[in-house]
């Protein structure tokens, strides 16, 4: 039995992503469209995709069945944007399709719509392994690779073809163009690991929609990383004026209040490395988004000595995002970019200023391929 | 065949019980054919439309996706799966109860016999299993040879036109068949030059061909050319005909056309006997089952799926529903002889509940009806004020002012208008082809009939950017838009309205008027 359906179903798929990848900006700028499913997949809503025909416009009528009077109520309209212009927003309303995608091809087309540059890893560490698998079967090959089963096959093909097959003295000789070769192919395995430290202001000036922009860059520069190593791990460090390590889902809800310290979020990313993370054999990124005010200029040297004397020489990269908040922009930022002038191997930068910039500050932050 | 699939025992056995009752009960059919397939095959063929070899497309994909999903998130799952071939081919799911097989059997031998015997389908081609397949590998070699890409743009471009085909054509002789050569339209007349009779001796010629004679010709000569001036010669439906016998077309992007359309035209009739053909079918899966197949223990559970069947969502038209009552309405009235119009005109209330003239021809008039209508008549003939009250139905209408959908009217000549309204043509609007040379720049116009509703316009920039392109030129169509006259063009990438010829015209003459009339 064969069914052609595979062959339509990835199709369809490839047309899905493409769809994705046009629209890409339009999910990353909404962090709470794209669902996690379970550890692997996410889905995806997407307006139907139709082959467009002539059609009536939405009927605003119709026929059913059943006990009521004139006057009653049957169902509910389509939710309304403005008055009787139907047009524009007939083509979403449709009912939606739900897309999965594993975490790999979102990746895949993340990676592709940025031109983002496969990561290097630092070191002499290979980020990637060859290794040979063996799939497929060819024509030619080494005798050593000879596949019997298939070999004898092609030789008893031929031979009732050409009609010197005989049932009562069943004698295969396979000649020279029967033979089979198994052969390979070459995967690439990646060895490497990396860990991400977010750390995240939690300070009284990051609003929830600052959050909302930390959340769903997080999301996607994770997703990056992910389908670049094999085995990452991410640690969550919060901070106002102290620090402390967090789990995910704190990470991302809690709210403090109060002043705003850096330097105690990068002693404790300091401290998580020193214990879990060697820098030889792991690729470390942190990740730090604030809106910049730091609590004094005395603070804000005390983080610079920290990142230069002890996070610089283990990492592949720090990156700084500052959220704009309703506050404005800190100083920080700027603080940062006067410290380090020369120091940019190490050292991103990137101004989010609402949620349509998380797209280009992800593209700042991965870019470089560290 | 294709699927070979052994059915077990028990099913074997099934088949033939439910057969025989079938055959008793008069219903006449092709022979039956039913595999038995798991859930992820079953998918895979309806995705097909019930073909298991169809084109490679993406919206086969599409729709094994939604149904894989739905069937997984167990919203929904696929009942029964038939298809209009000689030999029918239904096919069951594997892990259906027993008595779904049971149910499923006899509701697929009323589709069988009603594929058989109702006229719409008589010029379908049975064979179309093969005819699928053939199309497959046809459209696969032109995608090895050119490149899947193009191909499969191109079927989209086809498939946007699917709907644009004249249901009724393949019961009209086509023009081919019947009309003789036009000789007064051969470009070697002229008005000046007609046709003239020939003389075997110059000096006959005053007398066979007379100057009222050549008035004549010269008349017929006229009226020719002004005839095939207009291209097309006569407006017509079959849009998809229209632009493979005159849209620049390669060999096989002109193969590709036809094939899609011979399957558009291949599904037609199922679009134009949606209700009645569910409605048959249920009727008999009902009769069989409850007069003949059922065990008492199995009851209950036949109960609770039938009730699956017919189930009324409020706001929805439930096609099974309808048809199955009104084949038993229709029965009722004949077997008690409540019809015409003695019986219409009969103004004693008490009279007319309790007519009944014993006729018995219940059974015989719904074969008939089975045979020689389609939806539209069926609703147009059949749907009464009795069966309208009998059934509860309603017309619905939004209210703009609280945005819910109400309840209108019980009147049953309303709700009999919207049932019709909204079966006409499948639920589609009417499209002709008028012109293939519109504005004299090789243009084609497309007319909307128009009927009462609009078109929706985003859909149908992109149809026509979709007909532009098979075309190979600009493609425009005529509709009506609250209640104006308005054409509608594209044209390289371009969608807008065309100002009409009048328009125009008093716009040049008083521009300041522009802004008022916009």
């Amino acid at each position: 039995m064969i069914y052609s359906v595979s062959r339509d179903h990835a199709r369809f798929k490839n047309i899905v992503k493409g769809r994705v990848k046009r629209d890409l900006k339009k999910y990353i700028s909404n962090g709470d469209m794209i669902v996690k499913k379970g550890k692997e997949k996410v889905s995806i809503p997407m307006p139907q995709i139709n082959i467009p025909r002539f059609k009536f416009g939405d009927a605003k009528s119709g026929v059913a069945q059943g006990e009521g009077e004139p006057g009653d109520e049957v169902g509910q309209g389509e939710p309304q944007s403005g008055n009787g212009e139907g047009q524009a927003g007939n083509q979403e309303g449709e009912h939606s399709l739900e897309i999965e995608l594993s975490l790999d091809e979102l990746a895949e087309i993340l990676g592709e719509e940025l031109e983002l540059p496969n990561i290097e890893a630092k070191g002499k560490e290979v980020l990637e392994k060859e290794k040979d698998r063996y799939t497929g079967i060819a024509m030619q090959g080494p005798n050593s690779l000879i596949n019997f089963r298939r070999s004898f096959k092609e030789a008893l093909k031929r031979q009732i073809s050409s009609g010197t097959y005989n049932p009562k003295d069943p004698i295969i000789a396979p000649i020279k163009r029967d033979f089979r070769y198994r052969s390979w192919k070459t995967h690439q395995e990646y060895e490497a690991n990396a860990v991400i430290i977010y750390m995240m202001d939690v300070s009284g000036s990051m609003g929830d929609e600052q959050k909302e922009i930390v959340r769903t860059e997080s999301f996607w520069i994770d997703t990056w990383l992910r389908s670049q190593y094999k085995g990452l791990d991410t640690r969550y460090v919060i901070h106002d004026t102290v620090a402390r390590e967090v789990d995910e889902q704190t990470f991302y809800s809690t709210r403090e209040s109060g002043g705003t310290l850096i330097s105690s979020a990068y002693r404790s990313a300091q401290q998580i490395i020193e214990q879990n993370y060697s820098p030889e054999q792991w690729n470390i990124y942190l990740f730090h988004f604030s809106d910049g005010d730091n609590w004094s200029g005395e603070d804000t040297k005390l983080c610079f000595e920290i990142m230069k004397q002890q996070l610089f020489p283990n990492i592949n990269l720090f990156c700084y995002g500052q959220v704009e908040s309703r506050y404005g922009s800190g100083q920080f930022m700027k603080d940062l970019e006067e410290h380090f002038k020369n120091e940019e191997e190490f050292l991103i930068i990137s101004k989010i200023e609402n949620k349509d910039g998380i797209m280009d500050s992800i593209k700042t932050f991965l870019g470089k391929g560290k | 065949m294709i699927l070979e699939t052994d059915l077990s025992q028990d099913l074997a056995e099934l088949q033939i019980e439910i057969e025989g009752y079938a055959k008793e009960y008069g219903l006449e059919f092709f022979s039956q054919i039913f595999e038995v397939l798991d859930y992820d095959s079953l998918n895979a063929v309806a995705a097909g439309g019930g073909f298991p070899k169809r084109y490679p497309h993406w919206r086969v994909g599409m729709s094994y996706d939604q149904l894989s999903k739905g069937y997984s998130w167990g919203v929904q799952k696929i009942y029964e799966l038939v298809i209009n071939t000689d030999p029918c081919y239904a096919y069951l799911m594997k892990s259906n109860a027993y008595i779904d097989q049971k149910l499923v059997m006899a509701h697929v031998y009323g589709h069988n016999d009603f594929f058989k015997n109702n006229y719409c389908f008589s010029k379908t081609n049975r064979k179309m299993l093969d005819q699928m397949a053939n199309h497959a590998s046809r459209i696969r070699h032109y995608m090895d040879r050119f490149d899947e890409d193009t191909v499969e743009e191109f079927v989209d471009c086809c498939l946007s036109i699917e709907d644009l085909i004249d249901p009724y054509s393949p019961f009209i002789a086509t023009k081919e068949d019947d009309e003789e050569v036009d000789e007064f339209a051969d470009s070697n007349f002229s008005p000046k030059n007609p046709p003239r009779l020939k003389v075997p001796r110059q000096y006959l010629d005053q007398y066979m061909n007379p100057k009222e004679y050549l008035d004549k010709q010269k008349q017929k000569v006229k009226e020719a050319q002004s005839r095939s001036n207009r291209f097309p010669e006569n407006p017509g439906r079959d849009v998809m005909r229209f632009i493979l016998e005159n849209a620049p077309l390669e060999t096989w992007q002109a193969d590709v056309l036809s094939m899609v359309r011979e399957e558009a035209y291949y599904f037609a009739p199922q679009r134009v006997t949606k209700i009645m053909n569910e409605g048959w079918a249920s009727y008999w899966h009902s009769k069989i089952l409850t007069e003949k197949a059922l065990n008492p223990s199995e009851i209950v559970e036949f109960a609770d799926r039938h009730a699956g069947v017919m189930v009324v969502q409020p706001g929805q038209l439930n096609p099974y529903k309808l048809g199955i009552e009104l084949f038993r309405h229709i029965e009722d009235a004949w077997n008690k002889g409540r019809f015409g119009k003695e019986y219409e005109e009969c103004q004693d209330m008490v009279g007319k509940r309790a007519w009944d003239k014993k006729l018995n021809k219940g059974r015989e008039k719904i074969f008939e009806v089975r045979k020689f209508h389609n939806d539209v008549t069926f609703i147009d003939e059949f749907f009464t004020e009795d069966f309208c009250e009998d059934q509860r139905y309603y017309t619905y209408a939004l209210n703009p002012r609280t945005n819910k959908y109400e309840i209108k009217t019980r009147d049953w000549r309303e709700v009999k208008e919207e049932v019709l309204t909204s079966i006409t043509n499948g639920g589609n609007p009417v499209i002709e082809v008028l012109d293939g040379n519109f504005h004299n720049r090789g243009e084609l116009l497309l007319q909307h009939r128009y009927q009462g509703r609009e078109l929706d316009l985003q859909y149908a920039r992109f149809t026509l950017a979709n007909l532009s392109r098979l075309w190979g030129r600009p493609a425009n169509v005529a509709t009506i838009v609250e209640g104006e006259k308005k054409v509608y063009c594209y044209k390289n990438g371009d969608f807008y309205e065309e100002k009409t010829g009048e328009k125009a015209d008093k716009q040049t003459q008083k521009p300041e008027s522009k802004g008022r009339s916009k």
